[in-house]
């Protein structure tokens, strides 16, 4: 059995992501800045996805630019706000503690050139509240930007009422929407989001292409400076075959919300409720304010990279927190935020489903890590030591995943 | 999965000398579990030459694998040639790790030669302390 569960990494492109791609490759190759024919048919072509997008939205076309992605929406974002900012003397920026490395290393950057950043806390569920940015407005803050939904624990921020303060404030509001996008519902009228980044690959769309929504009146700062595409947003020939597959899939996927969320949800809770009857395990962010595909545990007395390789060992893919997959040091800035002690954070497994997995598959993937965790406890010197009561466990023990840390 | 070499897979995934001795004539941990690797090394010593050897790990694939095959490297040698063991010469039976994983080797020639420490300890065998670098002079961990 071979089962895909890393979907918050990539998703497979859909039939209808590649069929809609394929004529702007080698029929309606051309240029939307042309002034012939084969031109001017890309250029419909490329409004009409614009529309789309705009429409999924609820924004005008005008106000969607074309990207190379989540990163490239997130830096381009940022700097606009912040640019616009430091022009009437505001150099305070609020963000949180889990944001993706687009923002949060954008920020740091910022932070060494003088400006100052407040990252709010993100409490043990993985939740900010509306109140907390309030208390953090200052006179002199340029920009807020808080994720939509998390990459790694999946927990759904209150955007809307986010946006609602910073409307009130008159401070810009920026969301990184790139694992939310065509998975959850989203309104920037009605959430009063003023800069809105996306990216297709994460809604079975190619990758390499995202979008930046800015509010009309939210000026842009160019990261790509050349020709006049994007209205002079972002220089650089339109990528129109990845363009029209964003724009498909996206509307696709948009128009079915409903019913994915009731099947993930399922299969979500399903997974949770199996993989937390494993002892020692604990789940990571609210258990029900969270992504319908999305769950993510720390297993005591193991390590993330070894659970990975014995999971793809039997055709489970899936991703960890732990330091060993991220290249670093330190456990994943995600779990230490919600509070996980390194110990536990290095344990950690992202599980991320899409509407293609199956209920006998998610049995698969439980019984699978069951017995990975069981195998890796075996051999570790950390377990025997918390067998022996040499060491306190770190996670209580409860009947389900609704567990606590001692 | 690409990542590592098919004898890191091999050791990875079939482990030799898991588990611990309980009338162990030596035992070594290194590491700590705020880094995500601990090692801990266990070695039976008779007439000078270490007779069995066992190994409990905490961590990644490398490091489960390093621990596995520099167990397999000592067992039946001498504590002196145990002594001498390197982790290059880990990595390299392994056929190479990669360069952000070295970090592991250097944790199985330390875990061998903490055990080996423990055992000069326990039997008041003398020895240059100088010989036994601590787990701090690792610049792979970084926590200490």
């Amino acid at each position: 059995m071979q089962i895909y569960a890393d979907n918050a990494a990539t998703t497979k492109m859909s039939r209808l992501a590649i069929d809609t791609m394929l004529p702007y490759m080698d029929v309606l190759y051309g240029n939307p800045s042309s002034l012939h024919t084969p031109g001017q048919k890309a250029a419909e072509a490329l409004f009409s996805a614009r529309e789309t997008i705009a429409k999924y939205l609820n924004c005008e076309p005008r106000e969607i630019t074309f990207t190379s992605g989540g990163s490239e929406s997130d830096n381009q974002a940022i700097l606009s706000a912040v640019g616009a900012g430091a022009r009437k003397n505001k150099k305070h920026i609020i963000s949180t503690a889990f944001e993706h490395h687009a923002v949060l290393h954008a920020l740091k950057k910022l932070q060494k050139q003088g400006y100052e950043v407040t990252l709010l806390d993100v409490h043990e569920n993985g939740l900010i509240t509306p109140e907390q940015v309030k208390q953090a407005i200052r006179p002199d803050t340029a920009l807020v930007t808080v994720m939509y939904a998390n990459n790694e624990i999946g927990t759904v921020q209150p955007i809307a009422e986010i946006g609602k303060i910073c409307r009130e404030a008159g401070v810009p509001f920026h969301t990184d929407a790139v694992q939310a996008a065509g998975h959850i519902p989203i309104d920037v009228k009605a959430q009063n989001i003023d800069l809105l980044s996306l990216s297709a690959h994460k809604f079975h769309g190619p990758k390499g292409v995202g979008v930046l929504y800015a509010r009309k009146g939210v000026p842009l700062t160019t990261l790509i400076e050349g020709g006049a595409q994007e209205r002079g947003r972002r220089a650089g020939t339109e990528n129109i075959p990845a363009i029209m597959a964003m724009a498909a899939s996206f509307a696709y996927m948009c128009d079915r919300i409903d019913e994915h969320t009731e099947k993930l949800t399922a299969l979500r809770d399903r997974l949770m409720k199996g993989l937390g009857q494993i002892p020692r395990s604990i789940l990571n962010g609210d258990p029900t304010r969270r992504l319908p595909g999305n769950v993510n545990f720390c297993f005591e007395g193991i390590e993330g990279e070894s659970l990975l390789l014995l999971l793809d060992a039997k055709g489970v893919y899936a991703s960890s927190g732990s330091a060993c997959t991220s290249g670093s040091l330190d456990p994943s800035h995600v779990l230490l935020a919600i509070g996980r002690p390194h110990e536990i954070a290095h344990g950690s497994l992202r599980l991320t489903l899409s509407d293609e997995n199956t209920e006998e598959e998610v049995d698969y993937i439980i019984k699978s890590v069951e017995e990975v965790v069981e195998r890796l406890r075996a051999m570790s010197p950390v377990w025997q030591d918390l067998l022996a009561g040499r060491k306190n466990y770190v996670i209580k023990q409860c009947k389900n995943y609704a567990q606590t840390l001692n | 999965m690409a990542l590592y070499s098919q004898k890191v897979m091999d050791h990875f995934t079939n482990p030799r000398n898991v588990g611990s001795i309980e009338d162990a004539d030596g035992v070594g941990e290194v590491g700590n579990a705020k880094c995500g690797d601990i090692m801990k090394v266990y070695i039976k010593v008779r007439a000078g030459i270490i007779t069995d050897v066992k190994f409990e790990t905490f961590g990644c694939g490398s490091a489960i694998a390093t621990s596995s095959m520099a167990t397999e490297m000592i067992k039946g040698k001498t504590i002196d040639q145990a002594f001498e063991l390197s982790n290059k010469a880990v990595v390299e039976a392994l056929d190479g790790l990669p360069p952000a994983k070295l970090h592991c080797s250097v944790l199985a020639e330390e875990s061998i030669k903490a055990a080996i420490k423990d055992y000069y300890d326990r039997n008041n065998i003398p020895y240059d302390p100088k010989k036994f670098p601590d787990c701090a002079h690792c610049e792979g961990c970084g926590v200490g």
